[in-house]
């Protein structure tokens, strides 16, 4: 009973933190600059590629490819800001929604032409692929790592955005962007810097996420339902909120999976509808 | 040149009141509409005498087109962008798979009826639970009923034969006289008519003061409360209605292929339904019907090659929509004819 709870609780924290480090990027970028990026999930499955290649084909070590993914879709986020996304801020809904599925497509048949159609794995360190003993239960050790991970990078966003002078220029401008603007903030370069540090983080969370999101070319369609749902339970422009979320929904689906598996993910699905119903803009929204 | 000049000015003021008779019968206020409705009626006919391989994929170039119609009403019309919307097409489509297969209700046009009422039901019943968010919340929520009926329909293998799909569906001949053929001739002909009914409805709702005030509501929602519209209700009906449309191009299309897959309730069939209305053009229903026509062409034409392909182009093609031609294909045909009427007149 115990041992069973145990497990539920570990394999959904796990989950939970991948769902975080991917999406807590979307919910960033959605609060700030107001842009619907369904393409999101494209960022984080490149840089799951970016791992996978770096640990495969280059041989180079895990912990140097987890930065080198963070920063070649960090760039690769800012240059398609300043081509594209820029100019449909302050678009309608619609034309924001369907212009990141068209980049989402595009990213899809890349990949595919790119890395063919099955799923990839990075190659795990030796130090991580054990297991781990906790009592008489036992975890696998790349999975505690994964927690670490998530629980790591909400520290170091919670440092960035609340303790450092960006950080307090991208709250002022979530807050109140013509007024941000008017004491000087430059919200050009901010929105760009924002755009590339979540879709950077969320290249690291591809990367790291691998054994548990697996790596396929679809990877940024199958799960955007996930990083939307966590984004939108979470509240737009928070970072504890998407945290909290992923949490909820984590646990509640690896249970829900693990206790009655014929109901399948019924229940995220329910949980999200009655959050969503009673607090339309999430549990930490900023704005709707 | 100069005889077409000179034809050109003294036909004008004459001339000016023609299409304005035409907009006042069914079109809209550009003559992209009427230029679309003629190129689509002669493409029908000439389908219809010369093309009878491709009878079977007209079928559901009609079917997309009622969908696409149903979809442009919600979002083009009166604003409320959904990512769920083929929920409602599957939901018609297993009624009338689930209604043939176990309950031997095989009549098809009361088989419509039923799944255009089952849909218009689910309609109202989330309607007045999505229409309570908007923006991201609204997105998600009808992201998540769409994914709860997929999940629903996935589980209940019993009654939808879950990810194998529905058979043994059956489907009696229209009206006790025209039965289903391998050509795809009465499915041609069915869906077509269907598909007339709908136009004409459409029309005729857009055209209305209701249809009018959907727009209103869409551009300015505070200012039509405060001329006492009731938005809310206005929203719902939509919403309804167009649930209703979409779950009978769901039906249509179990009957003509006599069989549902769990693809009917995918995610991405609301995906695709919402580019289809964008590249043809929101807001206006002739666009959305070309959209349909020239999508599901291509569809068919490229993902024969490689699905990979399909991908890519139809990326493409959407980002230049979005970035370039925010109207859609209807605005490239107003654009082009009102270059040549220009040229005409001088």
């Amino acid at each position: 009973m115990i041992t069973a709870a145990l497990t539920i609780l570990f394999h959904g924290l796990a989950f939970a933190m991948v769902l975080y480090i991917v999406s807590v990027g979307l919910g960033i970028t959605m609060g700030l600059m107001n842009f619907a990026n369904l393409a999101h999930g494209a960022f984080a499955a490149a840089g799951g590629y970016v791992v996978v290649m770096a640990t495969r084909s280059l041989g180079l070590p895990f912990w140097v490819a987890l930065p080198a993914a963070f920063i070649v879709v960090a760039l690769a986020g800012a240059v398609i800001e300043r081509l594209v996304v820029r100019t449909l801020y302050g678009a309608d809904e619609l034309r924001q929604v369907l212009f990141s599925i068209a980049l989402l497509f595009m990213a899809i048949a890349g990949f595919t032409v790119a890395f063919g159609p099955l799923q990839q794995q990075p190659e795990i360190p030796a130090g991580l692929s054990g297991q781990l003993a906790l009592g008489d239960v036992e975890f696998p050790s790349y999975r505690a790592f994964v927690i670490v991970a998530g629980v790591a990078i909400l520290a170091a966003l919670w440092l960035l955005i609340g303790r450092t002078r960006m950080g307090m220029r991208i709250r002022a401008a979530v807050d109140n962007r013509n007024m941000a603007e008017a004491i000087g903030v430059d919200t050009k370069l901010l929105f760009t810097l924002t755009f590339a540090l979540g879709t950077g983080i969320a290249g690291l969370g591809g990367g790291i996420g691998a054994d548990i999101l697996s790596i396929t070319p679809t990877y940024g369609q199958e799960y955007l339902v996930l990083f939307l749902i966590v984004v939108a339970v979470g509240g737009l422009g928070s970072i504890f909120g998407p945290f909290l979320a992923a949490l909820c929904i984590g646990v509640v689906d690896v249970a829900g999976k693990y206790l009655i598996p014929e109901f399948g993910a019924f229940f995220i699905y329910g949980v999200v509808i009655a959050i969503l119903l009673a607090k339309p803009a999430g549990l930490f929204g900023v704005r709707s | 040149m100069k005889s077409m000049s000179a034809s050109g000015g003294a036909a004008t003021p004459s001339g000016a009141a023609t299409p304005s008779t035409w907009r006042g019968l069914a079109m809209g206020r550009s003559g992209g509409d009427l230029a679309i409705a003629t190129l689509l009626g002669l493409g029908a006919l000439a389908t219809l005498l010369f093309g009878e391989a491709y009878w079977l994929l007209a079928s559901q170039v009609a079917i997309t087109m009622i969908f696409a119609l149903s979809v442009d009403l919600l979002v083009g019309y009166a604003g409320i962008v959904t990512l769920g919307h083929a929920v409602f097409f599957g939901l018609g489509a297993y009624t009338v798979g689930i209604a043939s297969a176990h309950l031997g209700w095989t009549e098809p046009l009361s088989g419509l009826l039923l799944a255009g009422l089952v849909a218009a039901a689910l309609g109202g019943a989330t309607g007045v639970l999505v229409l309570r968010t908007k923006g991201l919340g609204q997105l998600m929520l009808t992201m998540a009923f769409a994914s709860l009926v997929y999940e629903i329909a996935n589980r209940a293998k019993p009654l939808t034969g879950g990810a194998d799909g529905l058979q043994g569906m059956v489907i009696a001949p229209i009206l006790g006289l025209f039965e289903f053929d391998i050509f795809g001739l009465t499915a041609f002909l069915y869906t077509l008519a269907v598909l007339g009914v709908v136009v004409g409805l459409a029309v005729l709702m857009t055209r209305s003061p209701y249809g009018r005030s959907l727009v209103g509501i869409r551009e300015n929602r505070v200012r039509m409360q405060a001329i006492g519209t009731n938005v809310q209700q206005r929203l719902l009906s939509i919403y309804v209605v167009s649930a209703a449309l979409a779950g009978i191009a769901g039906a249509l299309l179990a009957q003509t292929s006599q069989f549902v897959g769990l693809n009917v309730l995918h995610f991405s069939l609301s995906g695709e339904i919402l580019i289809i209305v964008a590249l043809g053009g929101a807001g206006r229903l002739w666009g959305a019907l070309l959209g349909a026509v020239v999508f599901t062409l291509f569809k068919d034409r490229l993902s024969a090659l490689d699905p990979a392909y399909w991908y890519f182009w139809l990326g493409l093609l959407l980002a230049v929509i979005v970035l370039f031609a925010p109207k859609g294909l209807i605005g490239l045909v107003d654009r082009l004819l009102s270059i040549l009427q220009r040229g005409e007149v001088r």
